[in-house]
């Protein structure tokens, strides 16, 4: 089955051609089976692929095994022959795949997830039109393709093509109903999304690809594990250029400050999509790649350092932002770019397990809240606003029940799987230094009481939706249901694969083993690096020590973020339920921090006055410039002409025409006269011969004669 | 005695001149005809004379020549007044102005 591992990416292209091409020929019946069919198979290939990780044989054709490291690497094709590499070698990109444990764990999420959640996408957009459907699914399939191109990519470069591949995605999705208004008080568009989208992704993505070419100008190679391979022997300056460089792209992708802009807005998407690109697999590309090369990160403690002030401030940043809003996609999205801040907090203090634990386990609760909200808003013919909401729990009782689940899970609350990974985050965090955990847990009290907000809105209290809505409102198909109910399981169950050694009671932390061969450890890494980042490793091997007799501290720790879980919860229950007028009057109460936090920080404002503005200037400038200094040129050249051409007219007319003419008349005035003389008569003809006769002889006889 | 080239040719000048008035003045196309033959009978005049004065047979054989050809104008010159006087009901030359400019 491993030897498939080139169908994985393949099969979801293969659907993206078949949709894409006949998009008008084929039924939506057709489509939907074409894409979740390939989906699935290749959900079932990445299965069987990843069981057989586990027992690696020797050798196989076609395939490189590295048994020590779990990992298999399928070479396709040489991709980019890059020519000779100075040494007398030749250096060239081959197209490969790399499936270990990183990528197996990526692997089964993106496929396992994806394929949920086109099955939810066939009853979600069951009201498209034919061809809109197909376009759609086209574009999801091409996404999935793109997804599992950049997980396996085996090489800088394959793995930047997905990277590219999914931000189109991404683009081409949120402007799928591009017709369409999103956010009316600033005249926004859904296309509109799209390319900010796209714009603040190149943004990072120019990030990216100058670490990819600081790399391979520093190591001379750009497969990954090449490149892993020569850390050591790069300089501290070359590796935090490198990994700064490296998470500017993760910022853009990942949406981090200060390019996590672009997340909110593309809420103008359809709801699956919001789900699948913008809450469970896209936006993890970019912690899944600081996790890829988490050995560079390692050699670099100064990025890390960075890393994890980025990381922890979006988390805090990005929780109070969602405190405020009420669209219900965009608390959501709100709450993907602090989670995500978490994820990037774990990469920082050097934990990549947790990050990948988290990011698992958020791409479970996060894809099953969005895809609960696209329920509702299906429920209630497209309503978004939560405070046209409320009272939903009666009507939509599956919707309810499993939204309800995964609120509790990213709450953090015991033992769904967010307490788990969140906790193994602020677990390291602490360790790193407490004042990371003590920001953490701000952010972890904001979630519980926004998503507690958030779920009482939607689902308890009065019922506030207009009575045009009440008409149509009904819980969604079970097209849509199941999917919900299996990530509902997955959200309570996923934390068990990582129980904290402290509170095991002898069950093993199995992501963190499974993990173990492939992500570096800032304590291994601490042998034989630079005396300074020596320092900073033997601090955390320290650090890591002290925790191994500090059981119980970890345990206290975890109470007590339970307890600040609890108390959001509490508050925003005591707030929304119990005094429902309350928040308006504490709103009121501080209405300028309540107005700073509803439009979130002016930082868009912010963006467009430095940013934007003087591009537009910019803009200005250059088209005032080809107004008046080119077009200008252009048409003084064209002025000249007709100048020159009048006058050659003139000339042509008066004097060349003229002097025609007068020849012409000349001749014509000759002619009257001379025709007076034609009288026909022939006789007066003989008369001047003879006349004529006479003269002559006349005068030859009188003068000349003698 | 033989009649003086001077006096035949003072015959010959009256006849020309008379020809050539008739050529210039009339308007019938027979009258024209009758006078071109004056004309061109003044000329015969003229070499029989001088044929005789300067004992040449030359002229008098250009007389028969000029006799047989203005024969042959006449005809084709009756022809065409001919064929004038049934296009148009007339042989005045008058009537004919066809190269009038």
């Amino acid at each position: 089955m491993i030897r498939l591992l080139w169908l994985v990416p393949l099969l979801p292209f293969a659907g993206f051609a078949v949709a894409g091409l006949l998009a008008s020929r084929l039924s939506r019946r057709t489509v939907a089976l074409i894409a979740c069919g390939t989906v699935l198979a290749s959900f079932l290939i990445s299965l069987g692929a990843v069981a057989g990780l586990g027992a690696l044989p020797e050798t196989a054709a076609g395939l490189q095994i590295d048994r020590a490291a779990h990992r298999v690497t399928q070479t396709l094709w040489t991709w980019l022959p890059l020519g000779p590499d100075g040494n007398g070698g030749g250096l060239s990109v081959a197209w490969s795949y790399v499936l270990d444990p990183l990528s197996a764990v990526m692997l089964l999420m993106v496929t396992g997830v994806g394929f949920l959640i086109h099955v939810y996408a066939v009853g979600y957009m069951g009201h498209e039109p034919p061809v809109g459907f197909a376009r759609f699914f086209a574009y999801l399939n091409l996404f999935m393709g793109m997804m599992l191109t950049l997980v396996l990519g085996g090489s800088l470069p394959v793995v930047f093509v997905g990277w590219e591949g999914v931000g189109l995605c991404s683009y081409l999705l949120i402007g799928y109903y591009y017709d369409r208004m999103f956010d009316e008080r600033s005249g926004m568009s859904c296309a509109d999304a799209g390319r900010k989208a796209f714009i603040v992704n190149r943004i990072g993505d120019m990030g990216f690809m100058l670490g990819m070419l600081l790399l391979l100008g520093a190591t001379g190679t750009l497969e990954i594990q090449g490149v892993l391979g020569q850390v050591p022997g790069l300089g501290t300056g070359v590796a935090t250029a490198a990994a700064l460089l490296l998470f500017f792209g993760a910022c853009g992708k990942s949406a981090q400050i200060p390019l996590y802009v672009w997340l909110p807005d593309a809420m103008a998407g359809p709801t699956p999509v919001s789900a699948l690109i913008h809450a469970a697999t896209m936006v993890t590309a970019g912690v899944y790649v600081m996790c890829r090369m988490s050995p560079l990160l390692v050699a670099a403690p100064m990025a890390m350092l960075v890393v994890a002030v980025v990381g922890v401030a979006t988390a805090v940043f990005a929780a109070s932002m969602g405190l405020a809003q009420t669209d219900i996609k965009k608390v959501l999205a709100y709450s993907t770019v602090s989670q995500l801040g978490y994820m990037m907090l774990a990469v920082g203090v050097g934990a990549f397990g947790s990050a990948i634990f988290h990011l698992m386990t958020h791409a479970f609760f996060k894809a099953l809240l969005f895809l609960g909200a696209g329920s509702v808003i299906h429920a209630l013919s497209g309503e978004q606003d939560i405070t046209k909401m409320g009272g939903l729990d009666r009507h939509t009782p599956r919707t309810h029940a499993t939204f309800l689940i995964a609120t509790l899970a990213i709450c953090g609350v015991f033992p769904l799987s967010g307490f788990f990974s969140k906790d193994e985050i602020l677990w390291n965090a602490w360790l790193r230094h407490p004042a990371f955990w003590a920001l953490g847990i701000v952010g972890a009290f904001m979630t519980a009481f926004y998503m507690t907000r958030l779920y009482i809105l939607v689902f308890r209290g009065r019922e506030r939706f207009s009575d045009e809505a009440r008409h149509h409102l009904h819980e969604s198909p079970n097209v849509m249901t199941v999917p919900l109910m299996i990530l509902a399981g997955l959200s309570v169950v996923g934390g068990l694969v990582g129980i904290p050694a402290a509170i095991s009671l002898g069950i093993p932390n199995l992501i963190e083993r499974w993990l173990e061969p492939v992500l570096a450890s800032p304590v291994a890494a601490g042998h034989g690096a630079t005396a300074a980042h020596g320092a900073v490793a033997q601090g955390a091997a320290h650090a890591a020590a002290a925790a191994a007799h500090s059981g119980g501290l970890e345990i206290g720790l975890m109470g007590l973020s339970l307890l600040v879980a609890l108390a959001g919860i509490g508050l925003g229950w005591f707030l929304y339920e119990r005094r429902p007028g309350l928040p308006e009057r504490i709103a009121g109460s501080v209405g300028a921090l309540y107005r700073i936090v509803y439009n979130k920080y002016f930082v868009d404002e912010l963006y467009g006055r430095i940013v934007l503005a003087p591009y537009y200037g910019l803009c200005r400038a250059a088209a005032w410039f080809d107004r008046w200094i080119i077009d200008g040129a252009v048409n003084a050249a064209g002025y000249v002409t007709l100048g020159t051409s009048y006058a050659s007219v003139g000339f042509d007319t008066v004097v060349v025409d003229g002097l025609v003419n007068l020849t012409g008349r000349v001749v014509r005035g000759g002619s009257k006269a001379l025709r007076v003389m034609q009288t026909g008569v022939v006789q007066s003809y003989a008369t001047a011969m003879v006349l004529g006769l006479f003269i002559m002889v006349s005068v030859y006889l009188l003068w000349l004669g003698h | 005695m033989p009649v003086p080239a001077a006096h035949v040719l003072v015959v010959s000048l009256l006849l020309f001149a008379i020809g050539i008035v008739g050529v210039l003045t009339r308007r019938n196309a027979i009258i024209i005809l009758m006078s071109i033959e004056l004309i061109m009978n003044a000329a015969n005049l003229n070499l029989v004379a001088f044929s005789r004065q300067l004992n040449q047979i030359n002229g008098q054989v250009f007389g028969v020549f000029t006799i047989a050809v203005a024969a042959g104008e006449v005809a084709v010159g009756l022809a065409v007044v001919l064929a004038m006087y049934r296009n148009r009901d007339s042989i005045h030359v008058d009537d004919v102005q066809l190269m009038k400019g």
